[in-house]
């Protein structure tokens, strides 16, 4: 075990996935010398060189555009989109491009191209540079969409989705980036380099991971606001109500069934997450539960989530994100209901 | 103004006039000397042969055998000129109306129905042909070409001089492609890698009903020069010129000599899909100034004066032609739809739960109606 920050756990991945296969490449602006405007691919560069850590021109759509044709030619490129905000400009090269060459081609071509963003808020950034657009990703069949929010994960999960024949949107929680913790880095090396190591990462990554265990309410959170649920947890532990918390990891497939198994069990689910709520990832998991456990539900299912604008100013973002009153004040209403 | 608008035609590469005489070229001759009467002939019979199937395939959606059908009439110069220069290392990335370029590639012409009959998005084996699936997002496959281009000059199939080794990419997207963000973007990518990849922009003058006046005011090949890339404008609807501009250009890409832009200067004989109505933005005037530059009857009309295109040759085409004709009816009418359940397949490469979900409720579902007894 090897402690290491989640932003350094995402580095030694790439690392680790650029060792075991010469065809991962990683594409983006601003990610060779400078080692990326987080430095998450720092000192990648000077190791594996430009022709395979590659500062491309600043245009979006060309480089998921560009990845699309290299990864018809079996290279695995990683792509760097600098921020949430700016992934727009390659909206149609993902979710019409990407997402669809597996389908339309009656899969006889593969994408296996990973988009990382780092996303979501709490860092003081200006406009654009602290959204949570996973929703528009997750609404697309063909693509994967993912958040780690650990470093364990963080270092597991990409290198999982690299291997994935799928495409991947891999989203960063940018204000855990800087959290610490003990990360073991020969489990997935094992997992990846034994036989279907690619479909059994692919499936790991796709399931959720109860991070606490609790009897009363059931806490459904990803990437940012695990930390955020484990801490209300905590919380409400000490006013006496037991809380399980759910890291779903995955977006795109949404691990309902973890969530729901737990569901039956407390009767109450609370959803946190940075994304508008409206027609967000919450919506889709209430409905599921509201259709696989209702009978068990004592409180309607909530939502805990950034509002229906843009996302504001950093004088504001501590208002518009979830915070710790808000998930608690959720908790007591289902308490109480 | 307007002699220098987009639509003037002088300044074109021309080494076949539209009454067929054959004009020198000094840098293009050289790329066309290999054309001997059989080479040319093949091309006639191409041409030939891709009209047909077109006429073919317009007649069965009029009998809605096809929702819809995307007409190439017009454009078979540029497509079977560009498509005869192309070798076996060579990659295609089409737009959606480069039926001569499939045929030219080995494509069985009555498989791209499929795609109009509504049975699948993709139609053909890209890797088998070296020709991509068609793309329906104006321009958006030009970043994947470049891709690719720049793909295949990691792996050393760019200038090593062995033409068993070397190849380059061809990209083909109309005028209105080129107001597309991604079609400058991939100039960019293209041009900064020097990536071995030909755009070829098959200027038919309209963007469904949109003049190319809309598109741009300076003659398309212009775009290249901003982006350092060498381009060249030639008369689409002169086969030998376009096989000889693309044969320098892909030569040149294959040998390490980065991208070339071709514009090929052409019309839109038809409409622009079987949906179209082409009488409400275009005059009778226009249509004929453009039916006296056929494409076919300008090579038609230069073999014949060379005494290289008897009737023996004419009857043997045109009994090919009727003959894929009728296999194209007869496949088309044989297909069956896919099961219903076909629209879950290949979703995702390896399982996904949302999609397993479905499927299996949707099985569920339709066999309640057959418990029943009820046709689904």
């Amino acid at each position: 075990m090897t402690q290491m920050t989640l932003a350094g756990a995402i580095n030694r991945g790439l690392r680790a996935a650029m060792d075991r296969d010469e065809k991962v490449l990683l594409m983006g602006e601003d990610i060779g010398q400078l080692g990326g405007v987080f430095r998450v691919t720092d000192g990648l560069w000077k190791d594996f060189g430009p022709e395979r850590v590659m500062d491309t021109p600043l245009a979006e759509s060309g480089i998921v555009g560009t990845a699309i044709g290299m990864s018809m030619r079996g290279y695995r490129p990683v792509v760097e989109i600098q921020f949430d905000g700016f992934i727009f400009p390659a909206f149609d090269q993902i979710t019409t491009q990407l997402a669809k060459m597996h389908y339309r081609s009656q899969g006889r071509i593969q994408l296996p191209v990973v988009v990382r963003v780092p996303f979501a808020g709490g860092i003081g950034g200006l406009e654009h540079h602290s959204e949570s657009p996973e929703a528009l990703f997750a609404h697309t069949a063909g693509l994967r969409v993912i958040s780690p929010a650990t470093p364990q994960d963080a270092f597991d999960m990409i290198q999982q989705a690299i291997a994935s024949p799928d495409p991947v949107i891999f989203l960063e929680p940018k204000a855990r980036y800087w959290d610490k913790g003990e990360v073991d880095e020969t489990r997935v090396d094992a997992q990846l380099s034994g036989e279907d190591g690619a479909s059994a990462g692919t499936a790991e990554m796709s399931r959720g991971r109860v991070a606490r265990q609790g009897t009363d309410v059931t806490l459904v959170a990803y990437g940012p606001t695990v930390r955020l649920a484990l801490q209300a947890a905590e919380l409400a532990g000490a006013d006496g109500t037991s809380i399980e918390v759910v890291d779903l990891r995955s977006i795109s497939p949404l691990d309902s069934e973890t969530v729901v198994r737990s569901a039956k069990r407390t009767g109450r689910v609370v959803i946190v997450h940075e994304a508008p709520t409206t027609y967000g990832p919450g919506a889709e998991l209430s409905a599921r539960v509201a259709e696989q456990a209702f009978f068990h539900l004592h409180a309607p299912v909530l939502r805990v989530g950034g509002f229906h604008a843009p996302y504001p100013g950093a004088k504001l973002e501590h208002d518009y994100l979830p915070n710790l009153d808000r998930v608690l004040d959720a908790v007591d209403r289902v308490m109480t209901h | 103004m307007e002699a220098h608008g987009p639509r003037t035609d002088e300044d074109l590469i021309t080494l076949l006039t539209r009454t067929g005489e054959r004009l020198a070229h000094p840098d293009f001759d050289g790329f066309a000397a290999d054309l001997d009467a059989a080479a040319l002939r093949r091309m006639w019979r191409d041409m030939t042969v891709v009209r047909a199937f077109d006429n073919e395939a317009t007649s069965l959606q009029r009998q809605g055998e096809l929702g819809v059908w995307v007409q190439s009439l017009g454009q078979e110069a540029a497509q079977i000129g560009s498509g005869h220069a192309l070798n076996g290392n060579d990659f295609v990335f089409p737009s959606y109306r480069e039926h001569g370029v499939a045929l030219t590639r080995g494509v069985d012409m009555p498989e791209i129905l499929r795609i109009f009959r509504g049975l699948q998005h993709g139609a053909w084996d890209p890797e088998a042909h070296r020709f991509h699936l068609y793309t329906l997002v104006i321009g958006a496959h030009s970043l994947h070409a470049t891709g690719y281009a720049m793909a295949m000059d990691r792996d050393g199939m760019v200038g090593t001089g062995d033409p068993e080794r070397d190849g380059a990419v061809i990209c083909y997207f109309g005028d209105g492609a080129t107001s597309q963000g991604d079609v400058s973007e991939a100039m960019v990518f293209a041009a900064v890698n020097s990536a071995p990849v030909v755009f070829f922009v098959q200027n038919n003058q309209f963007a469904i009903s949109e003049p190319v006046t809309r598109q741009t005011r300076a003659p398309l090949a212009q775009r290249g020069a901003g982006f350092d890339i060498p381009s060249v404008r030639v008369d689409g609807n002169d086969v030998l010129a376009c096989y000889a501009v693309t044969r320098w250009a892909l030569e040149r890409a294959r040998s390490g000599g980065g991208p070339v832009l071709i514009e090929a200067f052409t019309y839109r004989m038809g409409a622009h899909t079987t949906a179209d109505d082409p009488t409400r933005y275009r005059t009778r005037a226009d249509e004929s100034y453009w039916a006296d530059r056929d494409p076919i009857a300008r090579l038609d009309a230069y073999l014949t004066a060379l005494g290289e295109l008897d009737d023996d040759v004419r009857e043997a085409v045109a009994a090919e032609a009727k003959a894929l004709g009728r296999r194209t009816r007869e496949t088309v009418r044989g297909w069956e739809s896919p099961t219903s359940t076909a629209m879950f397949d290949h979703v995702y490469a390896e399982p996904h739960a949302t999609v397993a979900a479905e499927r299996a409720w949707f099985e569920r579902y339709e066999r309640s109606f057959a418990d029943q007894g009820v046709h689904a």
